[in-house]
Formats: C-alpha cells, structure tokens, sequence
C-alpha cells in the first residue's frame, strides 16, 4: 500500500481546490445553452409527439453530451489554452483540474449521455449524439484546429447538429426541415468566428492556430464572412421558401439575412484600425442575435402549431 | 518511504471535497428519480390499471 507521504504533495497542489463550478465550467456551459436551445428547436419542430419527460431526457442528453465534448475539447486544448488570454483561466491552464482528469469526465459523460439516450428515447438519436461529440473532439479539436485555417467551416457541423438531434428524437429519422437547420448554423458558423478571429488575430498567433486571419490574411477573411454570409442570407430563407415554416419566420429570416448583408459589408469595406475593429465586434455580436432571433421564431411558430 | 498519516489535505481542500460529493450525491438522486419516472412514462397509463394486469386465476 503506498501512501503519499508529505503534507505539501496535495496542500501545495491546487488539483485538490477544484470546485463543482470548475467541472461545470469543462462543459463550456454558455455553447451548451445554444446546443440546448438549438435542439429544443429540433424537438419542437419535429411532426409526432413525444412525452415531455422523454423530451426533457433528449434535452438534458444532448446537454450532457455537448458538456462533454467541450471538456474533451478542454483537456485536448490544454496547452494551447494556456497561451491565449481568452482561455487562460480555463479549469486545466489555471492548475485546478488535472488534464487526465477532465479527460475521464469527458468520456465517461460522452458515454453516459449516449447511453441513456439511446436506451430511453432511440438509438438514431443516440448514434447523431456520438457522432457529434466524436466530431467535435477527434475531427474539429485533435486534428483540424490546428492544421487548417478551415477548422471552423468543417468543424463547424459538430455545432450544427443537435437541431438533428433533437428531430430524430421525436421521429426516429431524419428529414429536409432538420437538414435545413443544420445547413443553416453550419453556414453561419464561419462568418461568425472569423468576425471573432479578426479581433483575437494575436491571441490565435500566439497559440499557433491557424485561423483565417493569420494564413490568408485580413483582406481575405473579410472577403470569405461577405461570401459565405452571401450563401447564409438565402439559406435563412430556405425553410419558409420549401413551405416549411410560417410568414413570421419568413419575414424575420428575409430581414435578419439582410441585416447580416450589410454587417458583412461593412466588415468588407471597413478594413483599418478602430473602424474596421468596430464593424467586426458589430457583426460578431449581431451573428449571435441573428441564429437566436431565427430558431426563437421557429420555436414559437413550433409551440403554436 | 511512507508515512502512515498519508494524504493530508488542507482546510479549503477538505471543504472543496465536501461540495463536490454533494454535488454528486445531488446528480445521483437527479438520476434515481429520473429513470423511476422515465420507467413509468414508458409502462404507459395502463401500467396502472389493475384491470390491465394478468389475471391470478385462483382456485376455489
């Protein structure tokens, strides 16, 4: 039997001070609340019923599941969390949480909340689940966040899946209206982290990711968010244009789309120094505002069917 | 070497500890109530029913 002999070994070692907010903080719990919201979307989208305790099941596993992946995502991301000011004061940079640590909370979460919700609601849902935390932590963190400036475009599906999720819990499959939500937030998803990329352009420099903006260049990353919020402005519209949703989400799609147009302009145009920073954070804070006003109207045009 | 006192822990440890196993005992009773209700849900309303149960044929 060995027993750890001196005082210091744990005193000295802020391992041990690790709070119950410190594992909460490893599920990333504000990317967690869009997964919620997202997949609450799918769910109350999706034609058929399902009994609000086993929704309530989906919701809390697709939570969990998400959670999980962030802490692998943390425990992957150690190093380089430690180098950004953004993430520095992370659970695992900051010493409270040993990075094996957060590695078995991860998986055991992972497999947990697959587990469960494959057995109490299905098994597509399930299997959607794993994939997506798979996604998230082996093809987005461990392989294409740092060895491509197209991390995000790609690594962006495992963030628009739960909407999926969410659907194939209620119907057992997967349909056109799920796909268009996932087409939806995985277009989306680059214009809004290169708005941030732009404005963290040192941050991501000095922990050796290769963002956008640091291979190809400012120039080029605002002539990409104008592009691809150029496919994101119809895509918007794409759900009511097929017959799928209301004229509410018709007309909040037609003028949120247009609102990103010209924040993206403005992103285009305004290149130099605090102007060119300015029009970046509006269109940042503004691509949040636009994916929540949207699945907002799905889900109270869902709720009042 | 080994000393027989082992793993002393600090005050601000031993407190940290304390919350994080509430918290488990927390999750733990979340999950008990969870399944018993989600078991429930997926009997459906007839597992309430007595007329619904099999039937103990008795003898007379």
């Amino acid at each position: 039997m060995s027993l750890v002999s001196e005082e210091r070994t744990h005193a000295d070692h802020l391992s041990g001070f690790a709070g119950v907010e410190d594992y909460w903080a490893l599920l990333k719990p504000r990317v967690m609340s869009l997964v919620i919201f997202t997949a609450l979307v799918g769910i109350v989208r999706a034609p058929g019923e399902i009994h609000p305790v086993l929704g309530f099941v989906a919701l809390l596993c697709i939570a969990i599941g998400a959670g999980a992946a962030g802490a692998l995502n943390m425990w992957w991301d150690a190093d380089i969390d430690a180098r950004m000011d953004r993430t520095r004061s992370r659970p695992i940079p900051a010493g409270r949480v040993e990075p094996g640590e957060a590695m078995i909370y991860g998986l055991l979460l992972s497999g947990a909340s697959v587990l469960m919700l494959g057995l109490l609601v299905g098994w597509l849902a399930g299997a959607l689940l794993a994939f997506t935390i798979f996604f998230y932590v082996v093809i987005y963190s461990m392989w294409l966040k740092r060895a491509t400036p197209q991390n995000i475009v790609i690594g962006g599906a495992a963030g628009a899946l739960p909407p999926v999720i969410g659907w194939a819990a209620v119907t057992g499959g997967v349909s056109l209206e799920p796909l268009l939500l996932f087409a939806l937030i995985f277009i989306w998803t680059p214009p809004h982290f290169w708005a941030l990329a732009l404005l963290k352009k040192r941050d991501y420099e000095h922990a050796g990711i290769p963002m956008l903006p640091n291979v190809a260049g400012d120039d080029e990353t605002r002539k990409q968010i104008l592009l691809y919020s150029l496919v994101l402005a119809p895509a918007g519209v794409a759900p009511f244009a097929l017959g799928m949703t209301g004229w509410l989400y018709g007309a909040a799609s037609v003028v949120l789309g247009a609102l990103f147009l010209v924040f993206a302009w403005q992103v285009y145009r305004r290149r130099e120094g605090e102007a060119g920073e300015r029009a970046a954070k509006h269109l940042f804070a503004f691509s949040v505002l636009y994916l929540f006003l949207l699945f907002a109207v799905l889900l109270i045009e869902g709720m009042a069917r | 070497m080994t000393d027989k006192k082992g793993v002393v822990l600090t005050e601000a440890q031993k407190k940290s500890r304390k919350r994080r196993s509430l918290a488990i005992a927390l999750v733990l009773a979340f999950l008990c109530v969870l399944f018993y209700v989600v078991t429930i849900v997926k009997l459906g309303p007839g597992a309430m029913k007595r007329s619904e149960l099999p039937q103990i044929e008795t003898i007379a």
